[in-house]
């Protein structure tokens, strides 16, 4: 079976612990998360767990049943890339200098549409959102000015469709 | 809601006018504990956890402790319990090693779905991380193996996180739950009520079995030709046996099982034909192949059932009876799943299925009876050879406990000859380590299963190595003179992994052959009375006497070193190139 980009979605509460055990579920069938990110939801009081994994179909839907069956979980779906809207954020720390020695610098800002979060004496901060591939793009664009610390997140993504948990998170909030 | 004033120990009971409102966390484990209708548990002290020790000292007219030699033995003990009772069982221990030893119990109680409550003592809360004496991350430890694990810190949390253990434990696919209490929450005060848990908001346990589904499984009986039901532990667990009973009765299907659902219909049933997987029965390995309709209920499709999952009862249509969606086309893809409960499912299904008896379908299987018959089970039950064999004698238990007997077993050869050989005529009646595969389980679970029965026969069935992984137990057994019958098959050696050396390795006996004590001396030792048999002909009459004595009994039987169990599906292989020697 062909190996597949997956999005994870996971609503579950809010518990120390449930990370470890979510986290497990991969481990014990050596699985690597590619990306991992923890957030609130749509809903009060309920976290969200986004999870990348390149893998088979059968592993995914293997994997969402058993993340689905720990206890605090609520529900957990997975979808395919054209399925969702996703992107990844990235900071860029940059030495203040090149903003005004290096001219391609400024095209770079401008070309990929990133943000200065920061300016210092000693450095400036660049925020960019969008798809991997984007950040990639200016990451190798800024790299041979040379780039101080570079961070990027996971992947944050939403369907296109609705998540069919919201009925079942409203019966809760009665 | 009930208060702690009605449910007060009878250490407190004589200050009755006294309006005691506080408590410490550790009286208020007690008081969960008895809320549960908990009366016995399985443990060890230590550190950690001995302020709730100290509380149990108190309550003992209300709760017995038994003192296990190890903590693993708690946890089986407490498993055997679970498992004749489909009560909670419960283990505690203390912190750091005794939490560890817990975790052999956990995890076989996590894949054989046994509802246990463990609960372990953890260094004060202000110590947590520090590496104080005897602190180990028993949560995180524990996590893969638990179905769900719970660390307080503050007594306040302690009534309703118990609460919540318990319904887990118990309620949907059961599992083990763990809860490790700080040092501090033991000793702080705490305003106690309790308050039965019915439901988590996060946790379904099972869902009301769907029309569509049902209505489309009936369809797929009705038309089936060759239809054949391979069941599991589910059965027992629902307590569906005699809505499986009515439907194979009605319906006319030969009915199989997997080794954990063993004992739910009697063996000798005309519809029950047998054992599937790696050495079960021949009929019903290879007819798994060749029907056409196969109703998976209650079992999850194990590689030791499935053999090869490719050539894997392919030609049939398959319908999933199953309370966890998790197990729904995990291995096998079903045609039609039913989710729920077995009892609530199978008895919506009853009236949607036609009457049938399906006549030609079951010669089949007699044939193959036949042939298992003449290769095999002769030879296993009444030999001809010399040495003694492990079939005949669990066919001497069978004819002196009129089949009424809680069979207790370890792994290994001995535990499958047990599964193919013991009858049953009742329920809940085969208590072995079928997932995890746990050697040194029998000992210890069959002290829990004689106390969670204490009107039944218990024997335990061990092999000689399998014994010696926690024969401690024995001090148990002397302890509180637990009448359970210990039968020891020695050949001297760990007789599956020997065979398998045998059969795949060229003979080369790796660590496979065993130096073995005096077995007899040691249950002596231990004032336990002990007989050792390694002749036939002495072999009826002393298990008559030993299944005769109200008091533990120990026998060692001296069976052939070198036999092998068949029929046998060799790993990888598909059922149908199941081996019959």
């Amino acid at each position: 079976m062909e190996k597949k980009w997956f999005t994870i979605s996971v609503y579950s509460e809010n518990n120390v612990g449930l990370l470890n055990r979510i986290s497990g579920i991969f481990l014990k069938r050596h699985i690597n998360i590619e990306s991992l990110n923890v957030s609130k939801s749509e809903i009060d009081g309920v976290s969200k767990f986004t999870i990348v994994v390149h893998t088979t179909l059968k592993w995914v839907q293997n994997i969402v049943g058993q993340v689905e069956k720990q206890i605090e979980v609520i529900k957990a779906f997975y979808h395919t890339d054209d399925e969702t809207i996703y992107q990844e954020s990235a900071l860029f720390k940059v030495a203040s200098n090149l903003l005004f020695d290096e001219r391609q610098i400024q095209n770079i800002i401008k070309e990929s549409n990133s943000q200065i979060v920061t300016v210092s004496r000693e450095f400036f901060v660049l925020a960019k959102s969008g798809r991997r591939f984007e950040i990639d793009e200016m990451y190798e664009q800024l790299k041979p000015f040379g780039i101080m610390q570079f961070v990027r997140s996971g992947r944050i993504s939403v369907t296109k469709d609705e998540m069919p948990i919201t009925a079942l998170l409203q019966e809760f909030q009665h | 809601m009930e208060t702690v004033k009605e449910n007060r120990g009878a250490a407190t009971s004589a200050n009755t006018t006294e309006k005691k409102l506080k408590i410490t966390g550790a009286e208020a484990i007690i008081h969960c504990l008895l809320h549960e209708d908990v009366d016995l548990l399985y443990g060890y002290p230590g550190g950690a956890i001995m302020p709730v020790y100290d509380e149990l000292y108190k309550f003992q007219d209300k709760l017995t402790h038994i003192l296990t030699r190890h903590e693993q033995g708690a946890t089986h003990a407490a498993q055997g319990y679970a498992r004749v009772s489909g009560r909670v069982g419960v283990a505690m221990a203390t912190s750091g090693p005794g939490a560890t030893n817990l975790v052999t119990g956990l995890a076989d109680a996590q894949i054989d779905s046994t509802p246990m409550v463990c609960i372990t003592g953890q260094v004060p809360r202000h110590l947590l991380g520090s590496d104080a004496f005897q602190e180990t991350d028993i949560i995180g430890i524990s996590t893969p193996v638990t179905k769900w694990n719970y660390q307080i810190t503050r007594a306040s949390e302690i009534p309703e996180i118990m609460a919540k253990a318990f319904y887990i434990a118990k309620s949907g696919r059961p599992g083990p739950v763990l809860i490790d209490i700080t040092k501090n929450a033991q000793f702080e005060e705490m305003d106690f009520s309790y308050e039965k848990c019915t439901g988590v908001r996060s946790y379904m346990p099972s869902t009301k079995p769907d029309q569509a589904a049902l209505k489309a499984a009936a369809e797929l009986i009705n038309s089936a030709k060759k239809p054949y039901i391979v069941w599991g532990q589910g059965i027992i667990l629902g307590e569906a046996e005699e809505e499986l009973k009515a439907l194979i009765e009605k319906a006319g299907i030969p009915a199989a099982w997997t080794i954990m659902g063993e004992s739910a219909i009697p063996t000798d049933h005309p519809l029950n034909v047998g054992m599937v997987g790696m050495h079960g029965n021949y009929g019903p390995n290879v007819l798994t192949n060749e029907c056409d309709l196969l109703l998976a209920i209650g079992m999850r499709f194990d590689d030791r059932v499935t053999g090869r999952l490719e050539d894997y009862a392919t030609q049939a249509k398959v319908i999933h009876f199953e309370i966890d969606p998790a197990e729904v086309n995990k291995n096998v893809k079903a045609d039609v799943a039913v989710l729920g409960n077995a009892k609530e499912t199978l008895a919506e299904l009853l009236p949607l299925v036609d009457a049938n008896s399906h006549e030609s379908w079951h010669q089949e299987f007699k044939a193959k009876d036949k042939i298992e018959y003449d290769t095999v089970i002769k030879n296993d039950i009444h030999p001809t050879k010399e040495g003694l064999t492990m079939g005949e004698v669990i066919e001497e238990i069978n004819i002196a406990s009129k089949s009424n007997a809680v069979i207790v077993t370890d792994v290994g050869q001995h535990q499958m000859i047990a599964c193919r050989y013991a009858k049953f005529a009742q329920t809940k009646s085969n208590i072995t380590s079928g997932g995890l595969g746990t050697m040194g389980f029998a000992l210890p679970a069959a002290i829990g299963a004689k106390m969670g029965a204490m009107d039944r026969e218990v024997v335990a069935i061990i092999g000689d190595g399998g014994y010696q992984m926690t024969i401690q137990e024995l001090g148990v057994i002397h302890q509180h003179q637990v009448p359970v019958k210990i039968v020891v098959l020695n050949n001297d050696h760990l007789g599956m992994v020997r065979q398998w050396q045998e059969l795949f390795f060229d003979k080369r006996y790796a660590s496979t052959v065993m130096v073995n004590p005096d077995f007899v001396k040691i249950a002596e030792g231990y004032h336990i009375e002990a007989k050792r048999v390694t002749e036939r002909k002495d072999l009826k009459a002393t298990v008559q006497k030993m299944m005769a004595s109200d008091k533990p009994y120990f026998l060692e039987v001296k069976v052939e070193k070198e036999d092998n169990v068949f029929p046998m599906i060799p790993s990888g292989a598909a059922v149908s190139e199941i081996r019959l020697k």
